[in-house]
């Protein structure tokens, strides 16, 4: 347990650097940002400028650089990211509110699918180290290797473009079906996930196996297997309750780690797909420096990592009983 | 009476891209139903190897390039021949392991796995050749913790949270699980201290006197087993030295490799003595040398050892053999000491 | 050359393919038939399929893809190595010190490590080029370097803690030298190939994600690198318009690069963690496939007949050189012992 509040600590302050940094970049580059949202934006209402003086500072701030900072993270605190510039007068929130649920189930899913696939594969793999399963690893390499949209692209131009199988890009079709808790909708939501899930999954598999096969291998090799060898006990119990299980959290640890990759390759996916998502929003933010936009998108992004990152130790805890007693790193 | 285990000619290599190493060279012995046969050697020897290659427990690049192993626990011949282990199918291989030969390893904490309470791993072994329900099955699980002296409400503790010597008394309850005829031993008490050793040591005697197991007990240590074994074979590079009934090799050590371990260790009675070690280091075993491999390191040795088979033969000076136990017959591979050469000279 | 012989085939590939880039990268501009950036107003130039003028057909706006693609692998290659060297500099120093320092250091320095971690990198990459201008490949390279570090950090402090406390380096303190030369000499030639595999894995990230950027439209969209190839080739609506010449080398190259960097990757695990390596020679003996987990296998049973052709083939290999000499010598051994087994008494 304490183990738990340990990372949750860190988390927090993880959180915390994130805010600050949110806050101080703006303040800290080179050039003028305040300038360009000025000349880009220039009807704006009084309650925007406070709100973006909060957040950007340069020329729109008062107050002390302190005063700022305390209101900046009340702000966060409350939900408050202010108002959206490019789609003036929407509240950032409410675009956030439209953009997350894209994102965390397309996302979500297809990372989940793709971890627990790749771990199965890569147990078979380990356990039969030097059979044919190794023989597809310079393939999944290279689907590893190459960039995610690449990948993408590909799928995309075989299967939707030349074959016509599936929708080539948003969240749905407008045209057709507007969205609600219907059936028409969810079908065509599901259809128009099936190449990004695909591609993530497709990309990731191959790494996800790759650690499973190289701790399955190390794992094989540790006396408590050779024992249960010794002791006459199933296959099949010798794999996943004795060698699995033990090998499995090194791989989960690794998880943890990776999802700030995952994270990324996702954001790249939903600009080749034109996905509604978290990671498509934060790019045409950019392209159309709308500031507070930007600023809020990357805080929702980091937030969710760091929350994945403390469900994925409370998973640790549950399948690793040293670590209730083991000191934290 | 027929032995329960019988080693014949048994060799084992590892088969490196550098050549093979010959790790055990037509070794052979014999265990009898109940008793303790002590497995000596220093570490390299090729004990363990010996151990685990008769059970086909190595792993690649490992491989037995002769001999058999024969077993002969009634419940698996039915009163008909012994079986050799080396025939057998993996099918068979698995039915046979724990049942009729356990294994106590050295180092409980690495054998036990980590994720599992220690009940579960006891199960696990009852299961694996048992067909009981589980009520039954927990209640022997208690009931083998009681055997060892471990507190029953330790059975749903992991690993890790308990001590070196009770992970080792969990390591030979779980091999008692399934009623074995013979129990391997390997270096059980090595990285226990003194006084654990102790308690570990007088359980397995006892345990060993109510269950009716044989033990083959290997260790670096011949000064325990001169106590727990009734016969000792010594082992070096991957050969055999000497065997004999215990008091036999004690008294009256045979070869110089054997006197030197006795030599290593002081004894509480007796006069003082100089300690003196075994100077040099074990051979390469990727090429072995012609005859005896003690020889870079024996103070005794003549021409005529480089070219002597390492076969045993009786020992020229043997007494009396003191014990009734069969095949105790005090057997040495020193060429100086047995018929092959003792015209050339016999140990003072 | 030992390394280069263990290496299995795929980390050989990731090599040559490696080279083969860094030769593209090195030489590759100097022989592009046209400037990267020149357009051709001239319509009839738009969009050209390969062909013996453009190799790689021509861009909307007229431009040569071929040369594109050249001057693109230069590009990127400086990038991500640039960014690599940087990085794996930054993650030594900040993982040896921490690691060796100790105490209040340590904590601050993994706290600042294991934040950036965790905090993900490519929406702040995102976040900071967003503020900053475009202007050539600097700002891509320090902040992707700034960002890049934490990782390899992580793992050089883990394994920098293992060797710190070995014997040796307690030695060399004790000997009064000094801490930069422990750290220099003795503690990083230790983590020679873990500090590779960590500069390997950081050029890999750095192409993945100075790729990324670029195809998303941030980074410096009037200079070559492939990825903002790809950007303008997916602004141009390639995919859709089939103009496949356009995007697909550019993707390739990046993929192939990165495939090489994963391959090699993969050598220098196997060099450091010896089990890894796919058995190539001992998961066969005998010409049977022998799984890790198999029991020990026995040559006996190995050596099955075979028909008259299998044989013959089989006789040539090296395996069955090893198994002509191991029963050569149990032969030998088997003989002598035959006529040399006393008459009384039974081996032991």
């Amino acid at each position: 347990m304490s183990f738990i509040l340990r990372r949750l600590a860190f988390y927090l302050v993880a959180a915390w650097v994130a805010i600050t940094l949110n806050f101080f970049i703006p303040r800290a580059v080179p050039g003028n940002p305040v300038q360009t949202i000025l000349s880009k934006y220039p009807d704006l209402t009084p309650q925007a400028y406070k709100a973006l003086s909060q957040m950007i500072g340069g020329a729109l701030q008062h107050g002390s650089l302190w005063s700022q900072y305390t209101a900046y993270l009340s702000d966060v605190f409350h939900f408050n990211f202010g108002t959206d510039l490019a789609n003036f007068p929407t509240p950032v929130s409410q675009i956030l509110d439209q953009a997350i649920p894209w994102t965390l189930i397309l996302v979500g899913t297809a990372t989940v699918i793709a971890f627990l696939l790749g771990t199965l594969l890569g147990i078979l793999a380990g356990w039969r180290h030097g059979g044919w399963l190794d023989r597809a690893l310079p393939v999944l390499m290279f689907l590893q290797a190459a960039p995610y949209f690449f990948v993408a692209l590909i799928l995309v131009y075989f299967l939707a473009l030349k074959g016509g199988w599936l929708p080539s890009a948003q969240g749905y079709s407008a045209q057709d079906v507007s969205p609600g808790w219907n059936w028409a909708f969810i079908s065509n939501a599901a259809e128009h996930s099936v190449l990004p899930a695909g591609t993530i999954v497709l990309t990731s598999v191959a790494g996800w196996m790759l650690q499973m096969r190289n701790v399955m291998i190390t794992t094989i090799s540790e006396d408590y297997v050779v024992a249960a060898q010794a002791k006459g006990l199933s296959r099949s119990r010798i794999i996943y309750t004795y060698a699995a299980r033990n090998a499995l959290l090194p791989q989960l640890q690794g998880f943890g780690l990776a999802l700030g990759f995952v994270v990324s390759g996702a954001v790249v996916m939903e600009i080749v797909f034109s996905y509604p998502g978290i990671g498509y929003n934060l790019v045409q933010a950019v392209g159309a420096k709308d500031f507070p936009l930007m600023q809020a998108l990357f805080l929702v992004i980091t937030f969710a990592v760091l929350i994945a990152n403390l469900l994925v130790d409370v998973i640790i805890v549950l399948f690793d009983p040293r670590a209730r007693t083991r000191e934290a790193r | 009476m027929s032995p329960i285990l019988e080693i014949s000619d048994l060799s084992v290599v590892y088969r490196t891209p550098g050549g093979d190493v010959r790790a055990v060279e037509n070794v052979s012995l014999e265990l009898n139903p109940g008793e303790v046969v002590g497995l000596c050697g220093e570490s390299g020897s090729g004990k363990s190897t010996l151990a685990y290659g008769a059970t086909r427990l190595l792993r690649t690049p490992a491989l037995v390039t002769s001999g058999s192993v024969k077993y002969g626990g009634r419940r698996l011949t039915s009163g008909g021949d012994p079986v050799d282990l080396m025939a057998m199918t993996h099918h068979e291989l698995r039915a046979m392991r724990w049942r009729e030969i356990a294994i106590v390893f050295q180092s409980a904490m690495n054998a036990l796995n980590p994720v599992l309470r220690v009940q579960d791993q006891l199960l696990d072994a009852i299961h694996a050749h048992l067909k009981m329900p589980r009520r039954e099955a927990h209640e022997k699980a208690a009931e083998l913790f009681d055997l060892v002296g471990i507190p029953r409400n330790r059975l749903r503790s992991y690993p890790h949270e308990l001590s070196g010597g009770m992970r080792q008394r969990v390591m030979i309850a779980m091999a008692l699980a399934t009623d074995p005829e013979v129990v391997i031993m390997d270096e059980p008490t090595t990285a226990l201290d003194v006084v654990v050793q102790r308690d570990i040591l007088a359980q397995i005697v006892e345990l060993k006197e109510r269950l009716g197991f044989a033990i083959l007990f290997i260790t670096h240590d011949l000064s325990l087993l001169l106590e727990l074994a009734d016969r000792i074979a010594v082992m070096y590079a991957g050969r055999l030295m000497e065997t004999g009934a215990s008091q036999d090799l004690v008294r009256d050590p045979a070869h110089p490799y054997t006197r030197g371990l006795l030599n290593s260790f002081p004894s509480i009675r007796g006069p003082r003595r100089e300690l003196t070690g075994i100077p040099g280091s074990p051979p390469d075993l990727r090429d072995p040398l012609a005859g005896c491999p003690f020889v870079p390191r024996c103070g005794f040795a003549v021409p005529a050892c480089t070219a002597v088979d390492m076969t045993l033969e009786p020992w020229n000076g043997a007494h009396e053999a003191r014990s009734y136990l069969p095949g105790s017959a005090h057997l040495t591979a020193c060429p100086i000491v047995t018929p092959k050469v003792s015209q050339e000279g016999v140990l003072s | 050359m030992s390394i280069w012989r263990n290496m299995p085939l795929r980390a050989k590939i990731g090599v040559f393919l490696f080279g083969f880039f860094a030769l593209v990268a090195i030489f590759g501009p100097i022989f592009e038939p046209f400037n990267p950036g020149f357009e051709n107003q001239d319509p009839k130039f738009s969009l050209n399929p390969p062909s013996l003028h453009h190799l790689l057909g021509t861009t909307q706006l007229g431009e040569d893809v071929f040369s594109q693609v050249l001057t693109g692998t230069r590009l990127t290659f400086e990038v991500s190595l640039l960014v690599g060297l940087i990085a794996t500099v930054l993650s030594v120093l900040i993982g040896v010190t921490a690691a060796y320092l100790g105490g209040i250091w340590d904590d601050l320095l993994s706290l600042l490590t294991n934040v950036f971690l965790v905090i993900p990198a490519l929406p702040l990459l995102i976040v900071l080029l967003g503020y900053l201008s475009n202007e050539g490949q600097t700002p891509t390279i320090i902040v992707l370097a700034g960002l890049g570090w934490p990782w390899g950090a992580r793992v050089i402090r883990a394994q920098t803690l293992t060797i710190r406390n070995r014997d040796f380096i307690g030695a060399s303190r004790e000997t009064g030298e000094p801490t930069w030369r422990i750290i220099i000499f003795e503690i990083i030639p230790n983590e020679v190939s873990l500090i590779a595999a960590n500069f390997v894995n950081t050029v890999l990230y750095a192409l993945g994600a100075s790729v990324a950027l670029a195809f998303i439209g941030i980074a410096n969209l009037t200079s070559f690198s492939l990825g903002v190839v790809l950007y303008w080739a997916q602004n141009g609506n390639a995919l859709q318009s089939g103009d496949w010449w356009w995007w697909i080398p550019a993707g390739l190259v990046i993929a192939l690069m990165g495939t090489s960097l994963v391959l090699l990757n993969s050598g220098i695990d196997e060099i450091g963690n010896p089990r890894l390596r796919a058995s190539h020679e001992t998961g066969r003996v005998g010409g049977h496939r022998i799984w890790t987990t198999d029991p020990t296998p026995v040559l006996s049973q190995l050596t099955a007949p075979r028909s008259k052709v299998g044989q013959f083939a089989y006789s040539f290999s090296r395996s069955a050189l090893l198994d002509r000499a191991a029963t050569k010598n149990q032969a030998n051994g088997a003989a002598e012992a035959r006529t040399k087994t006393p008459t009384g008494g039974e081996i032991l």
